[in-house]
């Protein structure tokens, strides 16, 4: 009797806690989520955050391209009612026709190319604060925790979803203050009945750091323009869901 | 019916010298200027003229004339400088003033002159006020500056000519005041034609080949059947704010107060008129006679003054007041029709057409330049550095689709890196390559997609596409320029798949 009265105060007071760090509960437009049922159960409440700031680690060309291949697949459901994007980066090699493969419509993307670490953050912050905007993302290697604050912080107040795509960090341990920290890697494709070539995009999705949530490791592939999950060949023998990290960060 | 006044003066030069050096006032001075060895009288005070001295004498004849003559030396262009200044005072009498070189101005008073009580009072105020100030002067209003110039300077009876009377008055005035050429004049004069009226009825084929198309335009300019133009000294922009500060403004607060009051005088304005701006310029009057400038683009057009305002705001770093700014000047140098507001519905409008979202590439715009926010739409070329192409506005879409049927790599390398390849035989996918040092191993492969290159643009071999999977499963986009084991075929990495 007692523990059912701790429980619910305890969840109470969860919740209050994370609305006081600006984590909302509110779902996302579509209803449906983003077709990550593993990889949503690891956030409070089991709903993926949009509305705030979300890392992707890449630390090889590789891993950048299957971290955008990635954040496209978020983006065609965020950007689902026509609405557009900002694409901020230093020296970008994303090459826009490829989004279509994604779902994206690639025209609804602006683009903007600075040099200045100072001005890539400023412009960050200012598309946080536009309310008209579904997504805005940011290539930066490295951001310190008062940075990611403030941009968290704006972020909250117009629910733009903010997405740091950090290529070759040097501080990628650094805490920050994201609401999740991902790194995606790719992973061999396979076409059924062993026929020869390539097959659709298949990525190692590592949920590194989740705020008031477990991390944990996937395997998605992108499949039919939604995504899936599919088992790994190699680790399906020995550890299912290999959980990399856990527990609360600042 | 456009109205024009013309003014004469009869002795610019020597006025506004005797006005600067009121001793020489009724003395007999000229303006000289050398021309070809000779001293020539470029202009001659009232005094001078009695005594028979007029512009185009040599000095030494005049000298003859009056031995105690006074010389002072002419600068070209100096009766401009005058008019031009003469000009600028005239605008409190209209905002349209051009100079009429050598010795005149014209004004079009058109809608100006019931402000002093009809026409007559109006040109008599003016004339009083340059009389007042020590000008010989002589004026005349008509319905065309070539009557109008006529009459200023021949004419006899009024100088107001009533409204479709050119004709009657110029009857009796001799042709020098058609304003022709020398030439022309001598030769009317030769043919006995000493007064308009005597030749204004002869069939104009007849004039035209005895005194040229010249004679033809002047007498219909005259007379208003052609159209003549004047050339105003200031031409007002049409939507232009002026702030006189009381004292000179120097601090960042006092600057965004009197943004703000421009703009609101600006964009009521504009609002009433359903205009937005698309650019504006700020000038500040700077107390050390420096002007500083300031520009913004939208967009899309707005008379919102919170986002103009900061748009300016960005820009009030590079204002540099100095010792302060007296006056600030705000023009809308560029303005286009806004869309219909319907705010809440507009608003509600996801997408690139979202307004919030045009406010938002504003700001960046005015920070960090437009030339670094790009979108890009599909253009119609395989070669994949050309299928695409930055596009001119958030506006612009494009019937052309994105090729779909092969796939492109989700980062492309701005230029193709080499590689070292193993390819087993003709056409086949290779079996490793070396990038960077590291050594992949392909497990899988597809292609070749063949690129033919744009003959017509760039010469060049064509490329090979191949997709390529490794042995830890990274993708990537190879190509071959060229036919296997050409001369000059060779590998190259273009990019990574997701």
């Amino acid at each position: 009797m007692m523990n059912v009265e701790k429980q619910e105060i305890l969840t109470r007071l969860r919740s209050q806690i994370s609305a006081a760090q600006g984590f909302k509960p509110a779902p996302i437009s579509a209803g449906k989520g983003f077709g990550l049922d593993e990889i949503e159960a690891c956030f409070p409440n089991g709903v993926f955050p949009t509305g705030t700031i979300h890392e992707f680690l890449a630390e090889q060309p590789e891993d950048a391209a299957a971290s955008e291949g990635f954040i496209a697949g978020l983006l065609a459901k965020l950007m689902e009612n026509g609405s557009s994007c900002l694409w901020i980066s230093r020296n970008r090699k994303l090459f826009p026709p490829s989004l279509e493969a994604f779902g994206v419509d690639s025209q609804q993307i602006i683009f903007l190319d600075l040099y200045y670490t100072k001005d890539i953050l400023w412009v960050m912050e200012e598309a946080l604060k536009c309310e008209g905007l579904a997504c805005a993302i940011a290539e930066i290697p490295d951001i310190d925790f008062a940075q990611s604050r403030r941009l968290q912080l704006a972020t909250e107040k117009s629910h733009v979803t903010g997405i740091l795509l950090r290529k070759e960090p040097k501080r990628s341990r650094s805490a920050t203050a994201c609401t999740a920290r991902w790194q995606i890697k790719p992973q061999p494709t396979e076409i059924l009945n062993g026929i020869p070539g390539v097959g659709n995009p298949r990525w190692e999705v590592n949920l590194l750091k989740v705020k008031n949530g477990e991390g944990g490791k996937f395997y998605i592939e992108w499949a039919e323009d939604k995504f899936a999950q599919f088992e790994n060949p190699n680790t399906k023998a020995q550890q299912p869901i290999q959980i990399v990290e856990r527990g609360l960060i600042a | 019916m456009s109205r024009y006044v013309s003014i004469y003066f009869s002795n610019l030069l020597a006025d506004y010298l005797a006005i600067k050096k009121p001793e020489l006032k009724d003395k007999v001075y000229v303006f000289t200027m050398p021309q070809s060895n000779r001293i020539m009288v470029t202009a001659s005070s009232k005094a001078a003229e009695k005594q028979g001295i007029f512009a185009n004498t040599v000095l030494a004849d005049a000298k003859a004339l009056v031995p105690d003559i006074l010389a002072f030396d002419d600068k070209a262009d100096f009766n401009k400088k005058l008019l031009v200044r003469i000009a600028k005072w005239a605008i409190r009498y209209s905002p349209i003033v051009s100079i009429d070189l050598p010795d005149g101005i014209i004004l079009d008073s058109s809608g100006c002159s019931h402000l002093l009580g009809g026409e007559a009072k109006y040109l008599e105020t003016l004339l009083a006020k340059l009389k007042e100030s020590g000008y010989h002067c002589r004026g005349a209003i008509s319905d065309t500056i070539g009557t109008s110039w006529a009459v200023a300077r021949l004419g006899k009876k009024s100088p107001i000519i009533e409204k479709g009377q050119q004709y009657n008055a110029l009857l009796n005035l001799p042709p020098m005041a058609l304003r022709l050429e020398q030439h022309i004049i001598q030769r009317l004069h030769k043919l006995g034609f000493d007064k308009i009226g005597k030749f204004v009825q002869l069939p104009a084929s007849m004039l035209r080949r005895r005194f040229g198309q010249d004679l033809l335009i002047r007498l219909g300019q005259a007379l208003g059947t052609e159209a003549e133009s004047l050339t105003p000294i200031i031409v007002k922009a049409a939507y232009e704010e002026r702030l006189f500060c009381l004292d000179p403004i120097r601090t960042r607060p006092a600057i965004e107060i009197a943004i703000e009051k421009l703009l609101e005088a600006l964009c009521a304005r504009l609002a009433k008129e359903g205009l937005g701006i698309r650019s504006a310029e700020l000038k500040g009057y700077r107390l050390d006679g420096r002007v500083t400038e300031t520009k913004i683009g939208t967009n899309q057009p707005t008379h919102q003054i919170a986002h103009l305002a900061k748009l300016f705001g960005l820009k009030i770093d590079q204002i540099e007041p100095d010792l302060g700014i007296e006056v600030f000047l705000m023009t809308a140098t560029k303005t286009e029709p806004v869309h219909v507001n319907q705010e809440k519905l507009w608003n509600g409008k996801p997408g690139l057409a979202d307004q919030s979202l045009a406010q938002l590439l504003d700001r960046l715009a005015g920070k960090v330049g437009p030339e670094v926010i790009r979108r890009y739409v599909p253009q119609a070329h395989y070669w994949p550095e050309r299928s695409l192409r930055p596009a001119v506005s958030l506006e612009e879409k494009t019937e052309i689709k994105w090729q779909k049927s092969n796939p492109r790599p989700m980062e492309m390398l701005h230029k193709p890196a080499t590689i070292q390849v193993t390819a087993p035989i003709p056409d086949y996918p290779p079996m490793n390559f070396r990038y960077k040092g590291e050594l992949h191993l392909i497990k899988k492969a597809d292609g070749p997609e063949r690129i033919e290159r744009e003959w017509w643009m760039e010469p060049g071999e064509h490329r090979d596409y191949y997709v390529l999977e490794d042995d830890k499963g990274r993708r990537y986009w190879v190509f071959r320029s060229g036919h296997y084991d050409q001369e000059h075929s060779a590998w190259f990495l273009h990019g990574f798949f997701a």
